[in-house]
């Protein structure tokens, strides 16, 4: 993991890293079968005086791995050093930040920050005194009485960071912070964040930031760690250079939240064409993704100004998707051919283009054969029905199926997935009250 | 934008019906069992001893009204009493379930098949056996009606802390951890608090449910024994056998003074300051209130309180147990199978070996017979809770979704609800029966009404609340739609109250069967009215020390409850929350 700048910071490097992970790999035993690997062979080092993002699509085991290092969970396999000693449990050095915030409702902004110095045992007047003046630093006085439910988000984010600043961390853990947050909210948090960063007024030496925000990434930090899904691995490593504070329009800030896309877009070697998801045939697991959105999708690329070619990041900013929320629907459209994602773009295909010019009743039957013809799960289904005299089946028939491939939740998702699909282009029915796939749509 | 939903739990149900499966499992059989055995071995040495428990030289009760407001003191205070050792089981128990794999196995199915139990059944048992611990002094029966009361609470508000500590948000814990809290910290800031809410409405609930418990088991006989603690349980017995109609009117008046009082001084107070521990992140529009809760606030007293409270609590944080120490290093727990298998392996075998006892107990008195006898039985109690249950329904719903709907007769009528569900309706019990041996009514038929009426003030009141909680823009859809009457109540109301109502007619039918007991036995003086049914047959044999039957008959009634919660109310309740759940 040695880059450019660790040439640079040659004498510190010498020094034991802050924070170092070894070899760590992470598994949950399934019910059944093979133990679910979500985390790969990680290692990573975080120096002093750094915000370094881990940045990657949800499943890709960044939380797993941030809660590796706070000591809230042991790493099936592997070695995370803070400070030269393995982390064996929570950590005094370290302190979080959640992406729920994590309040006690029942305690004052006052007594929540002082949860953690009242575990440790300081005195009252102390304990009152340092928490009064990290809710001061944050910029909450006059709040110390309130309740949270009291608060607006980005307050009760700010009570989250002054809670873990009072305990005087070496490492602040940010797990999402601002992805519950409304736009300009958490634009505002970060930038305050960053000022009290730059000005040296917090009592930390790191930030270990996780988030699935690239623009946010690219904002905050001075090296990303990009990782891949399923098992999540550590993919690149990206040192952000640019002065701060940065401007979002500035054409190399732009560059680069553009290459990062094209990164976590391009398809990972040795993976098969079909494998956008995880899984083959019928066992791959397939996302919730409404076919509103999917028909909405294909039309934004049909139309003005991408007529049929949109790079991601010009067609994330407009219509306010993250790439969690954006990413599904993309591959979803690639699974069932109607588009190609590639290398931070997504292209119509000819069938994309076609099904944008039909009305309803042609595109759910252009639809249905493409669900037909490309995801085998639904083909699967709709052939068993064939087959049965009462062409009917109980849902759960195929979900211990699935289950033998993937976890329960999985299982769960991917079939109310194709559910839905399939209800849309009516190649089958499903009854919610007896849990029963049937032929006859009600007509 | 990712924006998760925080979790929003709503108060526990009553009677554990978030629990778990829907079919009983190996374990439930087992710990029902074992819970027969046990009563089993309690009437066991019940007849062990020889001569009834001597007779106490407890102050004989008179019909003085001067007495009274003493009669009620000790009443209430026995409540208290109950309440306490009903706190402190369910710190203890629900505390273990939640940390102990083991104990949970065998805890949980315990306490769900207890809730089901009718406990005036079994007060039999409870006296001699208290009697007994405490011979020649009046302890021993104090004992027993305390007990009586206890188990009329504490498997209720037990399982409720069990289900909050087990529901405990993820995110909360996992800062518990992250700070490295003790226990007891943590028990304070985070598990106490979250599960409050839950536990304070159970409590309340259960204690107003308790009331008719106190007056039912101050007056006990068992075979020649007879004991009338002093309270207004035995002032009524004292009256119905004196035939003194006056003295009975003064007991339903005091009695409703102290659930007055009760209700105004504890009940309210008490919830309007739970309503801070509610686990949710949104002001709510509407909050309890309590005058009494104001009053207290307002003063100094409250700001008194918490400096000592916090003191002590501070006092003990710092003493040197691993109660206050932060937890241990190791984070995860590893499950060791061989261990778990040897625990399954000794439940099993201590079931078998119980199951053998009942065998042996039961074959040397019973036949057949008696349990044919006492399955017709207890068939004629089930028509009569069902008819019930459904004539309060068609009764209450209409009227709770009239007031529910109208928040200005909502917030007058619930405090009334709730205040005539925690009325012992057996104080009333004599007036029904002097009408019915005036009239020459039959007692068969007309003695039935009194199971449901003190419980039936539940549907009424659950149908209010979910009235009151159905959303306006849904109301205003059907209004805009102009659903006809019928439509409107079938496609709209009755759905939207589904899962309020389940809760109301639960917690009602379960009341009944316990209200048989004392309801299908009524007397006046010399007059005995009996209606047929499982509720009498307890009655008689416990009145005869035939304790053999007893054991039956509450074992009968025990599988019928928990049939009817396993087969109708829990998959009701579970198609209501998950179709008709208004979140």
């Amino acid at each position: 993991m040695e880059t450019a700048t660790a040439a640079k910071t040659a004498p510190s490097a010498v020094a034991a890293p802050l924070v170092a992970v070894d070899h760590v790999r992470q598994r949950y035993s399934k019910g059944s079968g093979d133990d679910l690997l979500v985390l790969d062979d990680v290692s990573l080092s975080l120096r002093s005086n750094e915000i370094v993002s881990l940045l990657g699509r949800s499943g890709c085991g960044k939380s797993s791995l941030l809660r590796i290092i706070a000591g809230l969970m042991p790493a099936s396999e592997g070695r995370v050093t803070i400070g030269g000693r393995p982390v064996d449990g929570p950590a005094e050095e370290v302190a979080m930040v959640f992406q729920t915030f994590a309040l006690f409702p029942w305690l004052t902004v006052l007594e929540n920050v002082e949860i953690g110095l009242e575990a440790q045992k300081v005195p009252p007047a102390e304990r009152q005194k340092r928490a009064l003046a990290a809710i001061d630093l944050i910029g909450l006085d006059g709040y110390e009485s309130a309740y949270p439910k009291e608060l607006s988000g980005g307050m009760r984010q700010r009570v989250g960071l002054a809670r873990a600043l009072v305990v005087h961390p070496k490492l602040l853990l940010m797990d999402e912070p601002f992805s519950a947050l409304d736009v300009l909210t958490a634009e505002t948090l970060r930038t305050d964040l960053l000022d009290l960063w730059s000005e040296g007024r917090m009592p930390i030496s790191s930030i270990l930031l996780v988030t699935h925000n690239i623009e946010e990434a690219v904002l905050m930090s001075d090296r990303i760690l990009v990782f891949s899904s399923n098992p999540g691995r550590l993919r690149a490593e990206i040192p952000v250079k640019l002065p701060m504070p940065r401007n979002r329009l500035d054409p190399a800030f732009r560059q680069m939240v553009d290459d990062i896309y094209a990164l976590m877009t391009a398809r990972p070697t040795g993976k098969q064409a079909q494998g956008v998801f995880p899984g083959t045939g019928i066992a791959m697991e397939l996302p919730r993704v409404s076919p509103n959105l999917l028909a909405g999708l294909l039309e934004t690329v049909a139309g003005e100004p991408f007529n049929g070619h949109a790079d991601m990041p010009a067609l994330a900013g407009p219509l306010q998707m993250e790439i969690d929320d954006l990413f599904p629907v993309a591959e979803a459209l690639q699974l069932l051919r109607f588009a190609e994602v590639a290398e931070g773009d997504i292209r119509l295909t000819d069938a994309g283009r076609r099904f944008v010019q039909l009305d309803p009743d042609d595109r759910k039957r252009l639809f249905a054969q493409h669900l037909q013809t490309c995801v085998p799960l639904a083909q699967h289904i709709r052939r068993v029905l064939d087959e049965r005299g009462s062409h009917a089946a109980p849902a759960s028939r195929f979900r211990d199926e699935l289950e033998d491939h993937m976890s329960e939740q999985y299982a769960e998702n991917t079939l109310r997935a194709v559910t839905s699909w399939a209800r849309y282009g009516e190649i089958f029915a499903y009854d919610e009250d007896t849990g029963v796939f049937s032929l006859d749509n009600p007509s | 934008m990712a924006r998760r939903d925080l979790e929003k739990v709503g108060r526990t149900p009553l009677l554990g019906l978030g629990g778990a499966g829907l079919r009983p499992n190996v374990y439930d059989f087992a710990i029902f069992i074992l819970i027969a055995a046990a009563f089993v071995a309690m009437a066991y040495g019940a007849r062990e001893i020889s001569a009834p428990a001597a007779r106490l030289t407890v102050a004989p009760v008179t019909l003085d009204p001067a007495n009274l407001p003493g009669y009620a003191l000790r009443t209430t205070l026995r409540m208290f009493a109950a309440i306490a050792a009903s706190l402190v089981f369910t710190f203890v128990v629900a505390t273990l379930a939640a940390k102990s794999r083991k104990a949970e196995m065998v805890i949980v199915p315990a306490l769900d098949i207890l809730q089901s139990v009718p406990v005036l059944g079994f007060l039999t048992f409870t006296v001699v056996f208290f009697l007994r611990l405490f011979p020649d002094s009046e302890l021993g029966a104090e004992c027993a009606a305390v007990f009586a009361i206890f188990t009329s609470q504490a498997w209720n508000m037990a399982f409720s802390f069990y289900q909050s500590l087990r529901t405990v948000p993820a995110d909360l814990d996992e800062v518990s951890r992250h700070f490295q809290l003790s226990p007891w910290l943590k028990f304070w800031r985070l598990e106490a608090p979250f599960a409050a809410p839950g536990l304070i409405w159970n409590t309340m609930m259960s204690m107003s449910g308790g009331w008719f418990f106190v007056v039912a088991s101050e007056a006990i006989t068992v075979g020649d024994t007879t004991v009338k603690l002093p309270g207004i349980g035995s002032w009524l017995a004292t009256a119905i056998d004196a035939k003194d109609i006056n003295a009975v009117v003064l007991a339903v008046a005091t009695m409703a003074v102290v659930i007055l009082a009760y209700d105004q001084l504890l009940f309210r107070p008490i919830v309007a300051w739970a309503d801070k521990f509610r686990f949710e992140q949104t002001a709510a529009q509407q909050r309890p209130r309590s005058w009494v809760y104001e009053l207290w606030r307002r003063g100094q007293v409250v700001r008194r309180i918490t400096v000592v409270t916090g003191w002590i609590g501070r006092g003990v944080s710092h003493l040197p147990l691993p109660l206050t120490r932060p937890p241990r290093r190791a984070v995860r727990a590893e499950p060791k199978p061989g261990s778990d298998l040897l625990w399954r392996l000794l439940i099993l075998a201590v079931t078998a070996y119980a199951l053998w006892r009942i065998v042996r107990f039961t074959e040397a008195s019973l036949g057949w017979g008696d349990l044919f006898t006492a399955l017709e039985m207890g068939l004629l109690t089930l028509a009569r809770v069902v008819v019930l249950i459904a004539l309060a329904s068609a009764i209450w719903v209409p009227i709770g979704v009239w007031i529910g709907l109208r928040p200005w007769a909502a917030t007058r009528v619930q405090p009334l609800a709730q205040f005539l569900a925690a009325f012992p309706a057996n104080v009333l019990f004599p007036m029904a029966v002097v009408l019915i041996v005036s009239l020459h009514l039959d007692p068969n038929i007309w003695l039935s009404p009194l199971m449901v009426l003190g419980t039936q003030w539940y549907i009424l009141f659950n149908v209010i609340a979910g009235a009151s909680a159905f959303p306006t823009d849904l109301r205003e859809a059907s209004t805009l739609f102009r659903l006809r009457t019928w439509q409107w109540w079938r496609k709209v109301i009755v759905p939207g109250i589904l899962p309020y109502y389940v809760t109301g007619a639960l917690t009602a039918s379960g009341g009944s069967w316990n209200a048989s007991i004392v309801a299908e036995v009524a007397s006046w003086g010399n007059t005995k009215l009996q209606a047929a049914g499982l509720g009498s047959y307890i009655a008689d044999a416990t009145e005869a020390a035939d304790y053999p039957r007893v054991v039956l008959g509450i074992v009968v009634m025990s599988v019928m409850v928990v049939a009817c919660n396993r087969l109708v109310w829990r998959p009701l309740y579970r198609l209501a929350e998950r179709r008709f759940r208004l979140a």
